[in-house]
């Protein structure tokens, strides 16, 4: 599915990613974990297409195709998601519109008709069900005046409605009560499936106990220095990044 | 790299040329250029206008000669010269069409390009049309239906002709021959424009429409409106612009008049997107509007525009709240881009007691432009408890463009309350790049969030203007992020 390759990345002069090899299968849940500062919000930014970052080394590929020179709406287009650790406003347009927009410029850019609107409606209905949503949440301005719970939520059910081949969790757990802790990550484990694969981004072992992933990664000084499985979160947990710190410099 | 950066998309946006720049050959009848009292009279006589309305014109004209060009607006621009215009301009086949086959194939193609098949009108959406071309009405549909209601919906022309004890009493009764520079020019030397009047009690089944559009070289338009609501009626009105694209400024001077007597509601909206010039700034429309109504008691009128052509405007539509409980509104979109130039607003005139207004206006700016919101909220001593609310609120692209807003407030009633909120806000890399995130490419998103910046406005449409004036937004600031 993913394939990172000696991956390097820098704003302005400064390299932040230092060379990140990754492979994510299908059906597979990554986690990378790190302390403040490691660069794993710039990692996720990075697959996304984020051009605030600048790729100076090394390849992204996504089903065996470098997408590292395709525009952001490019790589959506062919599957990829990043679910925003602090997703912005956008008053004035609705919910509802906003994913009818991105569904069908999406279903565009693949050659396919626009979705139509009973079907749309359809969707709508089946993804809010299993989210847990109020559809009344689905007319208001996209995050404007939502509240940090409301925000994730948002996120995933627009996870939900674009079916993604690869999602990157962002710090989805970042400002959740453990309520909406529990109902976003539900929301996760139901669109998870055989032939999607997910990275969950965290700090805190908490979210994991939710999302339980295949592989767990340490991320530290834009390299990966450490991978395992779910018991490695538990160690990090209990040792605290400190733990890594001094491996690294020892 | 198949990147499509922003820069791309920029120099592709200033090659593509004006949607609609483009000139339709048909014959026509222009007058020698310059303004003297004969063209006026030639004027007058041409439309075979009785005396009253030639001598009305002459009043106008000999008001205009005393005045000066005002220069307070927010904008800069080359003074016309009033004397290098002419000032009559009409097709040649002049005789009115019973059925669309009799209409000159030429121009009803450029109403194809328009986008406006009057067939596709006449059947779908049951709107009347009076259409303006240079200057004098071509055709005229659901006149019949109209009729049944007592409805009289017709060129100005025909009006001043047919009912003329009502243009007489009503026309200069808002906008007085002498208001201003451009209201005295337009009184003088109107060419055409559209009458409408609403019977007591009736409520106008359909929405009525007019397209303007100016078409000929050097030929300025000077369009005189004047609609009438009587009372315990209600008319919802919708005036719609296209201009093709001219290297020399094209100058339109237009008078709008509405009445709203007792307990009657006008609804007027307006799509304007005349030529705004190239993207040095070279051309297009000045457009030096006088737009104003007349409330009585329990009367309302709403102005809602959507304002993204020409390439100065200078425009406020205003309410004159007279009668006790009347209620003005104001809703606006004004979009400029490259080296547009735009100083539009309103002014609420609160005379009656309780009489009340809301001004929500949106500007849009974008490339080397000047977006100016002025607007005058005025309360009289009798207006007791008066109230107004006004909304500013400003939306920036790039950072050579600009924004400003002059509210006026004059009070002389202590029971008066009157709120301002103003906010001034850019397109965020953010947003766009979540946007993209989502599948949705740069422009699509720009597109998306104006019209969520302009949602409030663009809900008073009536529906099938809404439609145009969101592709409107869309065309008018491709490209336009920075």
């Amino acid at each position: 599915m993913l394939s990172i390759k000696n991956l390097h990345a820098s704003i302005g002069d400064k390299e932040i990613l230092k060379g990140i090899n990754l492979e994510v299968k299908a059906g597979e849940i990554h986690a990378i974990m790190g302390p403040n500062g490691a660069g794993k919000s710039t990692l996720s930014a990075v697959i996304a297409g984020n051009d605030t970052y600048e790729v100076t080394k090394g390849e992204i590929l996504l089903e065996n195709e470098d997408i590292s020179e395709l525009a952001p709406e490019e790589r959506a287009h062919k599957g990829v998601f990043l679910s925003f650790q602090y997703p912005v406003e956008i008053p004035g347009v609705s919910v509802t519109n906003f994913m009818r927009t991105a569904i069908n410029e999406t279903r565009k850019a693949n050659g396919q008709p626009e979705m139509p609107a009973n079907e749309m409606l359809k969707v709508i209905r089946e993804k809010s069900e299993l989210l847990e949503i109020d559809r009344k949440f689905l007319s208001r301005s996209l995050n404007e005046g939502f509240s940090g719970g409301e925000k994730k939520r948002n996120e995933i059910f627009q996870m939900a409605m674009l079916e993604p081949k690869l999602a990157i969790l962002d710090e989805t757990d970042s400002g959740l009560d453990i309520d909406a802790l529990r109902i976003v990550a539900n929301g996760v484990n139901k669109l998870k499936s055989d032939k999607n694969a997910i990275i969950v981004i965290t700090h805190y072992q908490r979210l994991l106990d939710y999302i339980v992933p295949d592989f767990v990664h340490v991320l530290y000084n834009g390299k990966i220095v450490k991978s395992g499985g779910k018991e490695l979160a538990y160690e990090l947990e209990e040792k605290g990044y400190d733990w890594i710190k001094q491996e690294q410099e020892a | 790299m198949s990147k499509y950066t922003e820069d791309d998309l920029k120099i592709e946006l200033e090659t593509k040329e004006y949607e609609y720049g483009f000139y339709t050959d048909i014959a026509s009848d222009t007058f020698p250029v310059g303004l003297n009292e004969d063209i006026v009279r030639a004027i007058s006589h041409r439309k075979e206008e009785p005396l009253w309305m030639m001598h009305w014109r002459i009043e106008a004209f000999r008001a205009w000669e005393k005045m000066v060009e005002p220069e307070w607006a927010n904008v800069h621009y080359q003074k016309p010269d009033f004397q290098a215009i002419s000032y009559y301009s009409a097709p040649l086949s002049k005789a009115k069409y019973e059925s669309l086959d009799e209409v000159d194939p030429e121009l009803l193609e450029t109403f194809k390009k328009l986008g406006i098949s009057i067939d596709e009108q006449k059947m779908l959406s049951g709107v009347a049309m009076d259409i303006v071309v240079d200057s004098v009405s071509v055709a005229t549909t659901f006149k019949k239906t109209l009729g049944e209601k007592g409805i009289i919906f017709c060129s100005i022309s025909e009006a001043i002709r047919e009912y003329p004890e009502l243009v007489q009493k009503y026309l200069g009764s808002v906008v007085p021959q002498k208001d201003n520079f451009y209201a005295a020019l337009n009184s003088a030397v109107f060419s055409d424009g559209s009458f409408c009047y609403i019977p007591k009690g009736v409520r106008c089944p359909m929405e009525l429409s007019t397209y303007f559009r100016i078409n000929q070289a050097g030929t300025g338009q000077f369009e005189r409106t004047l609609v009438i609501a009587d009372e315990g009626s209600y008319v919802s009105y919708l005036e719609g612009c296209t201009a093709p694209s001219r290297d020399e400024n094209q100058l339109h001077a237009a008078v709008v008049e509405l009445i709203a007597m007792d307990d009657a509601e006008i609804k007027y909206s307006t799509v304007q997107n005349w030529y705004p010039g190239n993207k040095e700034g070279k051309g297009g429309v000045f457009n030096f509007v006088t737009k104003r109504g007349l409330c009585e008691k329990n009367a309302k009128i709403s102005w809602t525009q959507v304002e993204t052509g020409s390439a100065v405007t200078w425009k406020y539509p205003s309410c004159i709240l007279k009668g006790d409980n009347s209620v003005g509104e104001f809703y606006s979109i004004a979009v400029t881009n490259n080296f547009q130039q735009a100083d539009t607003g309103t002014k609420m005139i609160h005379i009656g007691k309780n009489t009340k207004s809301t001004i929500i206006s949106k500007g849009i700016s974008a490339g080397k432009s000047h977006n100016s919101y002025r607007g005058l909220v005025k309360v009289g001593p009798n207006a007791d408890n008066a109230r107004n609310f006004s909304q500013c609120d400003s939306l920036l692209m790039g950072n050579n463009c600009s924004a400003n807003t002059f509210p006026y407030i004059e009070s002389k009633n202590p029971s008066a309350k009157i709120e301002h909120e103003a906010t001034t806000s850019k397109i965020g890399e953010d947003q766009v790049f979540y946007c993209n995130q989502r599948g949705i490419p740069t422009e699509k998103a720009i597109a998306l969030i104006v019209n969520g910046f302009s949602k409030d406005v663009l809900n008073k449409l009536p529906m099938e203007f809404a439609v145009e004036a969101q592709k409107l937004l869309e065309i008018s600031l491709e490209g336009s992020v920075g």
